[in-house]
């Protein structure tokens, strides 16, 4: 479901750059989540413990994964809920379609949910002719402003509150040019308020679906899931298939990380359990595949499904942080959808892996430890083997691979190298060469370590 | 104990003063120290850009240079991690598993193998410790902000031993410089853009130097300090520890 964007992660992010004090503010402000994750974490003398235990527990998931399938449909069915199987992201959507064609109903929320991002849900409805409602803030900021999330826990993170007020005064006819927050979330609060009291089906996503009850857990902090779910008479939970733990006692390691990674709260303001549907309502759940089975398949790359989606990697991640979500072009932004995203589209992303300085903070956040970095480097070799690397690039590295395994013809090119940054600088000094751009070149010494260590050293 | 001294490449070429210090100071602490003449690059610029199977040539003429030395030291953390996590020989496995096992960053052969406790420097100057990511998350050369763990750091330590000097730590004490091999030039825009934040914080602290354990991140600030026309000037840690100001 993943489409070429018409631009790559350096052009993108070249851009938003461009804009730097815009930048600093982004990076600030992410930064600052981040501080409130390492308060959060070291508050907890057990913390890589937690990390530990939610990295094997999704590992023992993640590898019995058929059964606890079965398991979860099982009781699920059991419990009164009607289980749906979609296999890619179109059935994903027409599977919703259905129901919602079925039931005859026109006014829908969802809360937030990035598979039905993954899925391009919004889009495949409003070209049916259905109006799909985001009641999440930072999601209906940016729907009314037809755009993407730019990060999976903040979706409006990109934004300052004078674009939200421009928004706002655009969509909800507040005042223009009031930027203060608690104006203009009371006018999201009263706009929504409408939209969930009218609303005749509910979309969530899930965070946790645990095999052993058929039940599932939505965290918010909105509480927008619940409003949807308990005012609708429909409520259709869409899920990857990756999202299922094996017992209900894991939530209390999985509940303890979650939000301390995302904001630094020490748990979501709602983590709501829902087990069965109410009398006289329906209770969907749509379990997605979407190429996560050929990700389990791939054995360097089945760990990025451990994923509980609470971008601390993204927080963290000083290219991410001043680059931008939408620079990364997939519904899943920053580190971790840089190693999930060549899976549903390599050639589409075969961008992302390289951009990264691969400084492996990401890994050291992730609270099931998913190697994110040493995935990026992984990734890299599977793009390059595609023969997906640009014919120049290619070029360039064998020419250097054949002078580094060469020592006499690696002496001579550093020799004239050297020569050349210093005779002839305009050769390196120059809007060719990307280094030169916004950096002095190194200057150039006489000799070589190894010109030094024959003439000082050698016996 | 006979150490092969391993210099990268880019130092080679354009920091020599570099591998005369880190020689230097390996010599004044009394370890027998050669230099393989034909030793090249650890082949991480192309197996980083995705060109591993490219590095084989690299690799082959690296387990030539340095087969049979008890340790391998570098001033690199970058070049030494590659070596520990990629090298491989399939003319010479074992002797390519060796070098895995015998290769350290010189911060690290100091404070774990020779078990330093005291150095004859001195630098009498302000001076900003950048924490490069491959040294520290990679050979756990310092503690990590991420993790919940004592706190701790090899470069530290040693500086701290050096007579005259004040050592700054930035407000974010491990954020990634932005060099990032060959990303410094593919999201050249994105690796500036760090550089310069890291040295905003350095120049927040007032330091005369910026130091460090890899030669490839400073040089990248360098870059951008020398842009800048700026007074602060960089340095490779052994330089600092070989110093006699």
């Amino acid at each position: 479901m993943s489409s070429q964007a018409n631009f790559t992660h350096a052009e993108a992010a070249e851009q938003f750059i461009a804009d730097e004090p815009r930048t600093d503010w982004h990076d600030d402000t992410l930064w600052f989540v981040r501080e409130k994750r390492d308060k959060a974490a070291h508050s907890l003398p057990e913390w890589e413990q937690l990390r530990q235990w939610a990295s094997d527990i999704k590992y023992h998931g993640l590898s019995n994964m058929h059964q606890l399938l079965v398991d979860f449909e099982k009781n699920a069915i059991a419990n009164g809920i009607q289980v749906h199987w979609a296999v890619d992201g179109k059935e994903h959507n027409e599977i919703i379609y259905k129901i919602i064609q079925d039931n005859q109903v026109q006014r829908i929320v969802k809360s937030k949910s990035m598979l039905t991002e993954e899925c391009h849900l919004n889009e495949f409805l409003t070209e049916k002719g259905v109006e799909i409602v985001d009641t999440d803030l930072g999601e209906r900021i940016v729907q009314f402003r037809k755009e993407t999330p730019s990060h999976i826990v903040l979706p409006a993170i990109h934004l300052k509150k004078q674009d939200v007020s421009e928004t706002f005064h655009e969509h909800l006819g507040t005042e223009k040019g009031n930027n203060d927050p608690q104006y203009l979330t009371e006018a999201a609060r009263g706009h929504l308020r409408d939209k969930f009291i009218a609303s005749e089906l509910a979309i969530t996503g899930v965070n946790f679906a645990v095999a052993e009850t058929g039940g599932f857990v939505v965290c918010t902090n909105e509480g927008n899931a619940d409003m949807g779910a308990h005012a609708a008479k429909i409520h259709i939970a869409c899920m990857g298939f990756e999202k299922i733990i094996p017992k209900a006692e894991h939530l209390g390691v999985f509940l303890r990380l979650l939000a301390r990674s995302a904001t630094g709260q020490p748990i979501t303001t709602y983590s709501s359990h829902f087990s069965k549907p109410r009398a006289g309502q329906q209770m969907h759940i749509v379990i997605v595949d979407n190429g996560r089975s050929r990700q389990l398949g791939r054995e360097s790359f089945r760990n990025s499904l451990k994923c509980i989606r609470c971008a601390a990697c993204f927080n963290t991640c000083p290219v991410y942080r001043r680059s931008g979500g939408h620079s990364y072009h997939t519904a899943v932004a920053g580190p971790i959808g840089s190693i999930l995203n060549p899976n549903l589209d390599m050639q589409a992303n075969k961008d992302l892996p390289f951009a990264s300085t691969l400084c492996g903070s990401c890994s050291n956040v992730c609270p099931v430890k998913i190697n994110i970095h040493e995935q990026l480097y992984l990734w890299r070799q599977e793009i390059t083997k595609e023969g997906m690397a640009a014919k120049g690039k290619t070029f360039a590295m064998w020419g250097m691979s054949e002078v580094l395994a060469h020592p006499a013809i690696y002496r001579m090119a550093g020799k004239m190298g050297r020569w050349v940054v210093k005779h002839l600088p305009f050769l390196t000094n120059n809007g060719m060469n990307p280094w030169f751009k916004q950096r002095e070149m190194p200057e150039a010494p006489k000799e070589s370590f190894r010109d030094w260590y024959l003439n000082n050293k050698q016996k | 104990m006979k150490i092969g001294l391993f210099i990268p490449c880019y130092i080679d070429q354009f920091y020599p003063a570099v591998g005369v210090a880190s020689l230097e100071l390996l010599e004044k602490l009394g370890c027998d120290v050669s230099f393989p003449l034909n030793q090249t690059c650890c082949g991480q610029p192309m197996a980083n850009s995705g060109f591993e199977a490219m590095s084989k040539g690299c690799d082959k003429n690296f387990v030539n240079n340095f087969k049979g030395f008890d340790y391998i030291v570098a001033p690199s953390g970058s070049c030494v991690l590659h070596i520990k996590e990629h090298l491989h020989d399939e003319d010479n496995p074992k002797a390519a598993d060796e070098i895995r096992s015998r290769v350290y960053e010189l911060t690290e052969f100091l404070v774990d193998i020779l078990k330093v406790t005291s150095l004859q420097a001195s630098f009498p100057f302000k001076v900003g410790l950048h924490t490069s990511c491959h040294g520290q998350r990679g050979l756990h050369l310092a503690s990590m902000s991420e993790l919940v763990a004592p706190a701790f750091s090899k470069p530290e330590t040693l500086l701290n031993m050096v007579k005259g000097i004040e050592v700054t730590r930035p407000k974010r004490v491990d954020e990634c410089c932005g060099f990032g091999g060959t990303f410094c030039v593919f999201e050249e825009a994105v690796s500036v853009k760090m550089g310069k934040d890291r040295i905003g914080e350095h120049q927040d602290n007032d330091v005369e130097y910026i130091t460090g354990v890899d030669t490839s991140c400073l040089m990248h600030l360098e870059g951008i300090l020398k842009r800048q026309g700026s007074k602060i000037k960089t340095i490779h840690i052994a330089e600092i520890l070989n110093s006699q100001l």
